[in-house]
């Protein structure tokens, strides 16, 4: 299974980064959130990442996708990571459409997957209902008879709930654990946009008896808990990759503070004590570059081994990003918390990330689980 | 199917096949230290059994698989070199010969030996005629290795040896050790180091053991008092030493940094530990909730650690570079040490015996590896030296 790139993946990498350096620097997340813009992300920059193919890199080609594979998307993600840049990439085209791959009919596919795959549609998967990832905890439920289901609870922390023009919501019902798509503009359901830490764009949810055609329920009567997972694992390598773009981009700004700033008429990159942490931090970044490319290669290789190490992959990205962005606010004094250095972004945005999709006693816990104690 | 992974798949087949047919049953085991095989004039095989397997292995020249045939090798690439070990580590294979020679010195001799050098030496190592010692840390000269003074004086036709090394290895029991000598006082410390090769039966020779917190006496003290040693025992150019030292430890790191995924002496693992020492609830979860997420977070850092190792390789092969292997050192000995505390834990007090019946052999071993687990972030440059290596050589840090 590869763990370097190929000279495409390298070409993809290399073109990620200079468009989102360009078009969507931090500076941009910077306005979003200054504007309090209502959207929470540049719908004309979608266009221009869903007219590159951004949206479709990992999907068949059945479905209007590049079948290009995860490890070529990952590239794609880990710069986004470095820019922090707010798109419906992660929610929608990677999670949404992956939830639709594994839990959706044919038609369903048809339908749904080509317009996800140009950026025409966007969808969010609603999960969550307490304020721990615990996807085995649905409180959420449908009613179905043979033509509708009826769908109550309340969902939280779904990433671009309040823009996404279809919302994907896990409920328990009497086929095991369903997933119902529903269009925004269902009655009955509320969605109320939260603003978080990190500037980005989750929501609550409220369904009150949202009723919709059983033919909205993914995968008509199957049970959805399996793909679900499977969907989910996904989601988590992705988010790794997201987040060790982050990593390497505040640390890499980190070092470069390090040989810039002047203490003691020396540059405080000189001293040990600096020295030692910045270098046990390169030796963490090491190997979780080598366990994000592993999950991602397994995806495209050896879906046997994708639990394991989704769980091995949000774990340790979870911690990393939590000590590089400790480590980098500290390492810049005073001005490291200031809202004018970008550094406070890439800190705060580690923390949502980290709590998406897994905290790292959720993961660690599962990697026991999934080991055999 | 590439062209190049059919023909790795071939071979790996051909390597099934051929330690299926000649590794006997007894050396598909974990070894402990009595089984391990070193070779030199003092070694013995520690049974029939491992004669007949390293026997086989030099005949085949997997004792060295990617050096030289003239030299006993088998002249393989690095990708089928690690094919031989991976499948040895399928099976339990045991390591047949162990050595400084054949891991450090060996491949140092062939890129900076001479023809006469390497036809004497290379060829004893691989028969296992001679045990090496590494001769370059003294009581004054350790993480500043470069400040050594253990002195050769140039004569005619030979040098004159004088002064100390210590922390050496077996040297009690080794025939040669490769030493690192100060043959010039000008200039930088680093430009008046050379590489001599000495016998250790030379007259002026000999060796103090030191006890260790382990309780084995694994090192010496070596002294040298007026020892004759042949000019032609220089290795590469006089004052010019350390390039050959620095080669020479690049392999001893690798070496080192794959001590945790890659054990020649394979003990019980924290997990095998944990079915054995600690109790799990009916749905199979370990009832200590704290050693169990302490197992996991060591299980996870070896997964990612073997998959590093495993990143290196490709990259290798793939010609790009990459700060992965300068970090890998620091990472598996400290991995290391994490796993012999772990060990500890999870077996509580029947993992603390000395010695005596009371104890399992495997238990006491645990004990005495995790003595030893200390070491390995001393030895070979310890954890700090590597972290400021990371910083100058990856991180570009400015020096004071
Ligand atoms: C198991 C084992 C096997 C060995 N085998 C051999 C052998 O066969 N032949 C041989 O020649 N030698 C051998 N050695 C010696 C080994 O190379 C030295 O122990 C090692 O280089 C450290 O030197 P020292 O012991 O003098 O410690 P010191 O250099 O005195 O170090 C003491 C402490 O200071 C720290 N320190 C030193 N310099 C710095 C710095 N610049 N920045 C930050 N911290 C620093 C060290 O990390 C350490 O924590 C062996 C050692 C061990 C433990």
């Amino acid at each position: 299974m590869p763990l370097v790139l190929n000279e495409e993946q390298r070409l993809l990498r290399d073109t990620s980064r200079e468009f989102l350096q360009r078009s969507a620097p931090v500076a941009a997340l910077r306005a979003l959130r200054d504007e309090r813009n209502s959207l929470g992300y540049q719908a004309d920059l979608w266009a221009e990442m869903a007219e590159m193919g951004w949206a479709c890199v990992t999907l068949p080609e059945a479905y209007g996708g590049l079948d290009f594979g995860f490890l070529g998307l990952g590239c794609v993600l880990e710069e986004t990571g470095r820019t922090l840049t707010a798109s419906p990439l992660f929610a929608s085209a990677v999670l949404g459409s992956n939830t639709i791959l594994f839990a959706g009919t044919e038609s369903q596919k048809e339908h749904y997957l080509p317009r996800i795959a140009t950026g025409e549609l966007t969808v969010a998967l609603a999960l969550d209902e307490s304020h721990h990832h615990a996807p085995a905890d649905t409180g959420c439920t449908a009613q179905c008879n043979d033509e509708h289901a009826v769908i109550s609870g309340r969902k939280v922390f779904v990433a671009d709930g309040h823009s996404a023009e279809l919302l994907l919501v896990v409920a328990e019902d009497q086929y095991g654990l369903g997933i119902y798509a529903i269009p925004e503009n269902t009655p009955g359901l509320l969605r109320e946009r939260t603003v978080m830490v990190d500037s980005r764009n989750a929501a609550n949810l409220t369904l009150n008896a949202v009723t919709v055609p059983l033919s909205q329920r993914l995968g008509g009567t199957e049970d959805c808990a399996a793909a679900l997972e499977q969907a989910l694992d996904r989601g988590r390598l992705a988010l790794s990759a997201e987040m060790l773009g982050l990593v390497e981009e505040v640390f890499e700004r980190t070092v470069a503070y390090l040989k810039e700033r002047e203490q003691f008429g020396a540059l405080i990159g000189s001293f040990q004590a600096l020295q030692h942490r910045a270098a046990q931090l390169q030796a963490e970044i090491e190997l979780c570059r080598s366990v994000v490319m592993q999950g991602l290669s397994a995806i495209d290789d050896a879906p046997e081994q994708v639990p394991l190490t989704a769980s091995l992959a949000k774990a340790r990205l979870n911690d990393l990003a939590e000590w590089a962005t400790n480590e980098a606010v500290q390492m810049h004094g005073g001005i490291g918390v200031t809202d004018e250095l970008e550094i406070g972004f890439f800190l705060k945005r580690a923390r949502v990330s980290m709590q998406m999709l897994g905290d790292t006693a959720f993961h660690r816990d599962r990697y026991a689980t999934l080991s055999g104690y | 199917m590439t062209h190049s992974s059919a023909t790795a798949d071939a071979f790996r087949q051909e390597v099934r096949d051929w330690l299926e047919e000649n590794c006997p049953q007894s050396q598909r085991q974990p070894a402990v230290a009595a089984d391990q095989f070193w070779g030199g004039r003092s070694g013995s095989f520690p049974s029939e059994d491992a004669r007949l397997w390293y026997e086989r292995m030099r005949d085949k020249g997997w004792v060295a698989p990617e050096w030289p045939r003239e030299y006993g090798g088998a002249a393989l690439d690095a990708q089928q070199a690690r094919i031989i070990k991976q499948e040895m580590k399928r099976i339990n294979a045991r390591t047949p010969l162990y050595g400084l020679g054949l891991w450090m010195l060996g491949p140092a001799l062939l890129e900076y030996g001479n023809t006469s050098q390497k036809e004497q030496h290379l060829p004893a190592i691989v028969k296992a005629e001679t045990r090496w010692a590494q001769g370059y840390s003294e009581p004054g000269a350790g993480s500043d290795l470069a400040s050594l003074q253990c002195r050769a004086e140039e004569h005619d036709d030979h040098f004159l040896v004088n002064g100390s090394k210590i922390w050496t290895t077996a040297a009690d029991r080794c025939d040669w050790i490769f030493c690192l000598v100060r043959t010039s006082t000008e200039g930088k410390k680093q430009e008046g180091i050379s590489f001599l090769l000495i016998d250790m039966h030379s007259p002026g020779v000999s060796t103090t053991p030191i006890e260790l917190i382990s309780g084995e006496s694994e090192f010496c003290q070596t002294f040298f008092d007026n020892v004759k040693v042949p000019r032609e025992n220089l290795v590469g150019e006089l004052n010019k030493g350390w390039s050959v030292a620095k080669a020479l430890l690049v392999h001893e790191r690798k070496l080192m940094a794959e001590i945790g995924s890659d054990s020649p002496r394979k003990v019980v693992s924290p997990r095998e530990a944990a079915e054995q020492y600690l109790q799990k609830d009916d749905t199979g979860k370990l009832t200590n909730t704290e050693l169990r997420s302490q197992l996991a977070d060591y299980d996870m850092q070896m997964h990612a650690i073997g998959l590093t190792h495993m990143r290196c390789f490709e990259e290798r092969q793939a010609g790009v570079r990459s700060p992965a292997p300068l970090v890998m050192k620091y990472l598996g000995t400290e991995a290391e040490k994490t796993k012999s505390e772990l060990l500890l834990k999870i077996m509580g007090s029947r993992g603390l015996g000395w010695e005596g019946d009371s104890f399992t052999d495997e238990e006491l071993d645990t004990l005495r590896l995790w003595a030893m687990s200390k070491a390995m972030t001393i030895a070979g440059g310890s954890s700090e030296i590597q972290l400021n290596v990371i910083a100058k050589s990856v991180l570009e840090l400015p020096q004071e």
